[in-house]
């Protein structure tokens, strides 16, 4: 059994297919990378994952049941947790008081989302930063917070958007370092990503999609040498 | 015990003794309009401050908790009403603000202000015209349960000491950090594991509950309300929203310090500047929203904050090394 599976989901809003006929699946233990040119319908294949948009058509299935029409919260504590591209703050409160508002997911108790929350926030290198109001961390600090955040809801397949764009080389390099070591620790990843050099190093595989619908899934090779890809990113001239 | 909550406990240990030494009804006549205030602002600043939902129609839970109570009396059903009849105002509210809750967090932001204001007018009209049940414009009249204010005075006293005690108990745990989760970023809030429509209804169930139980306690101090009174858009829904604003929106003690200085204020215009007070009393909220959006609870925060930030800047650079 997959860990999740989406058959057939299609997205319109209007007369506008943002997502047509997607079909994959995620093991357990991989890390995926899902890459398209802008406006190829990535985070709206977020969206539709996590709740955000009920699904038009099509069924997703999160170890083996269907979650396509549960509210966001209920997925999440599920165990499937994203981050946002566009960043979500929670600006007046502190970084520890942003993580400790996920831990709550998993606990009742405020030491031990206290705990939960410290150890979030060791993991991903935010210690010298856990008293700062989110509102005022740079860029860098902000995409770190959304996966100490996630983290903190304990999640079994954890989806990250863009979580280098806009990082200098040494941040991409930390957080490289930082999305494996979640990696190891068991989390399963499905990553999108227009750094390629990145998606290349960290998924195992990769799909491609290109204005809704998927061109391309294979291993990183096969995907960067599919003349599909190519033209969907250069144009015709050069595939 | 951490050395606030035994300031607290003190305060309000001397404030519970002040009836002995200060006899002038007029004085706890003010005191008891302070505390009462107190009361409704803490009620408005968890639902509004804290959770950031922001009501322009919480004279709805307040006109609710004076009928219940000025109902009951007035069938008989209710001797004790100035003590565990309390109890009945808040619950009303209470059950009240569920239904409304259930209406209305379907909006978001304005919209969600917008659609209380319009049913604490509707329930307004409504008082006005169901006569066999609210005697209509004519209003609830009965004599009140004790003589002296200073009964009164204790009773108040101990309600905004169990409000401000019961919201702070709150904030502190998991259902404090849901609110100011979702007053930050209720799409986030959602992708976090929290059910933004349950932990609102909660806050607001909260915070309809203190607000019905103060309209009882008016009830029962002022022996008279009318639809026009407790329902009021602007001496009621408006005041709550003002005084949590003059004190410190989202603060434990703006509410406290909002409501004294209100009370104390618009008693000065009233006395001295006759009909125009109300002018006044304008001005000063524009220079409070201009000035000091944070209230001065909030100011004073913020400056002691700066404060100790800056006596602690040379040493402590944290942050500022790791950047890089």
């Amino acid at each position: 059994m997959s860990l999740l599976e989406l058959k057939d989901v299609t997205k319109r809003f209007g007369g506008l297919q943002a997502v047509g006929h997607m079909t994959f699946a995620i093991e357990k233990g991989e890390i995926f990378g899902l890459i398209g040119p802008n406006g190829a319908g990535k985070t709206t294949v977020f969206n539709v994952i996590n709740g955000y948009y009920p699904p038009t058509e099509g069924q997703i299935l999160f170890k083996g049941e269907r979650i396509e029409g549960l509210e966001p919260y209920q997925i999440c504590r599920r165990g499937l947790a994203r981050t946002f591209q566009v960043v979500k703050p929670l600006a007046r409160l502190t970084v520890l008081e942003n993580v400790m508002v996920s831990a709550f997911c998993r606990t009742d108790r405020r030491e031990e989302a206290h705990t939960m929350a410290m150890e979030a926030t060791a993991f991903t290198e935010m210690e010298a930063w856990r008293d700062r109001l989110a509102g005022g961390l740079p860029l860098g600090m902000r995409k770190r917070l959304e996966m100490a955040r996630a983290l903190a809801t304990k999640p079994e397949l954890l989806l990250l958007d863009e979580n280098f764009a806009g990082l200098n080389p040494a941040e991409v390099e930390k957080t490289i370092a930082i999305v494996r070591k979640i990696h190891e620790s068991g989390v399963t990843i499905l990553i999108i990503e227009h750094n390629m050099r990145v998606i290349m190093t960290i998924s195992q595989r990769l799909l491609c999609m290109c204005y809704g619908e998927k061109i391309s899934e294979g291993t990183p090779q096969e995907v960067a040498n599919d003349p599909s890809v190519i033209e969907a990113y250069l144009g015709a001239a050069n595939a | 015990m951490s050395r606030s909550t035994l300031l607290s406990l003190g305060g309000l240990a001397l404030l519970a003794v002040l009836p002995a030494i200060v006899q002038n009804p007029y004085v706890l006549h003010m005191l008891v309009l302070c505390l009462l205030w107190t009361v409704l602002g803490q009620s408005w600043n968890l639902l509004g401050g804290y959770t950031g939902q922001v009501s322009f129609g919480h004279a709805a839970f307040f006109g609710i908790g004076a009928y219940t109570t000025g109902i009951l009396v007035k069938s008989g059903l209710s001797p004790a009403a100035a003590w565990w009849g309390l109890l009945l105002g808040g619950l009303a509210a209470a059950a009240a603000s569920a239904v409304i809750g259930w209406i209305c967090f379907r909006l978001r932001g304005p919209y969600f202000a917008l659609s209380v204001l319009a049913l604490a007018e509707v329930l307004r009209l409504v008082a006005l015209n169901w006569k066999q049940l609210t005697n209509g414009a004519e209003g609830i009249l009965f004599i009140p349960a004790f003589n002296s204010k200073s009964a009164y005075y204790w009773i108040i006293l101990a309600l905004a000491a169990l409000s401000m005690a019961a919201i702070r108990y709150v904030m502190n745990g998991k259902l404090g950090f849901y609110f100011l989760a979702i007053r930050e970023d209720q799409d986030c809030a959602e992708s976090l594991g929290i059910n933004a429509t349950k932990y609102k209804l909660i806050s607001l169930l909260i915070s309809a509950f203190f607000t019905g139980v103060a309209g009882s306690f008016y009830m029962n101090y002022m022996g008279f309300i009318d639809p026009g009174i407790v329902f009021s858009v602007h001496d009621i829904s408006v005041m709550m929203i003002l005084v949590t604003m003059l004190g410190g929106v989202a603060t434990t003690w703006g509410p406290a310090v909002g409501a004294t200085i209100y009370i104390l204020m618009s008693e000065a215009f009233r006395t001295y500047l006759k009909s125009g007070h109300l002018v006044f009393f304008g001005i000063l909220i524009i220079v409070i929203i201009i000035f000091f959006p944070q209230g001065i609870v909030g100011t004073l925060k913020e400056t002691l904050l700066r404060r100790k930030r800056r006596l602690a800047a040379p040493s402590a650079g944290g942050p500022a090394k790791e950047a890089a």
